[in-house]
């Protein structure tokens, strides 16, 4: 490989997954149902970086089609979320 | 050449950003200030990854053709981030209230004055 590179990919993916790790914890003891769902959230976001750095290490285009297809699954997963716990409409 | 640090700084940036939306995450008081902190600091981490791997698509790719479709997928990845996470974000906010939960540490609830 060319110098240091793309060792800092492998160091984001690595620190991202630590977060999420921590995320984790508010997902499982969040004392409502909003806070998991919060948590569920910013678990998706991190995910999709983690996608995105994938595509550098691996070399391959698809990694990060999957990540616009994880994050508009993941969007419509917030919604039915956010219907199911407050109601659909007004 | 430039291109190494730039990378590198646009790495730092949204591991940074990332990192400070967990803490929030993790360390604030009720949902609304969980949310608060965690949608624009986890976004403005992420869109930082894909503006360090669209660097790296453009300048440092080995076939020059594949790094241009690898870059324009990512900037595709990034609107769609921009723009789902903020409406989802809204949308937990809006269910949140509507299920009976208030600001705890806030002294005064404006919404409800609006919004039976």
């Amino acid at each position: 490989m060319i110098l240091l590179f793309p060792e800092p990919f492998e160091i984001c993916v690595l620190v991202l997954a630590v977060l999420i790790l921590v995320a984790l914890y508010r997902l499982v003891a969040g004392p409502t149902s909003p806070d998991r769902v919060v948590a569920l959230d910013a678990i998706n976001t991190l995910v999709v970086g983690i996608m995105f750095a994938l595509g550098v290490i691996f070399r391959e285009n698809i990694f990060v089609d999957v990540a616009i297809l994880y994050a508009v699954l993941s969007f419509i997963g917030t919604i039915y979320y956010a219907w199911y716990i407050g109601g659909r409409y007004t | 050449m430039i291109i190494e640090p730039l990378i590198a700084i646009c790495i730092i940036i949204g591991l940074v950003f990332s990192a400070l939306g967990i803490f929030g995450l993790i360390r604030f008081p009720d949902v609304y200030t969980r949310l608060h902190a965690e949608t624009k600091a986890t976004t403005f981490g992420s869109i930082f990854i894909g503006l360090a791997v669209i660097l790296y698509a453009l300048f440092r790719w080995d076939d020059a053709g594949e790094g241009i479709s690898l870059a324009a997928h990512v900037l595709i990845g990034i609107i769609i981030l921009m723009v789902t996470n903020a409406t989802g974000s809204h949308a937990i906010a809006r269910a949140a209230y509507k299920s009976g939960q208030k600001p705890d540490p806030s002294v005064t609830d404006a919404l409800a004055d609006v919004e039976p």
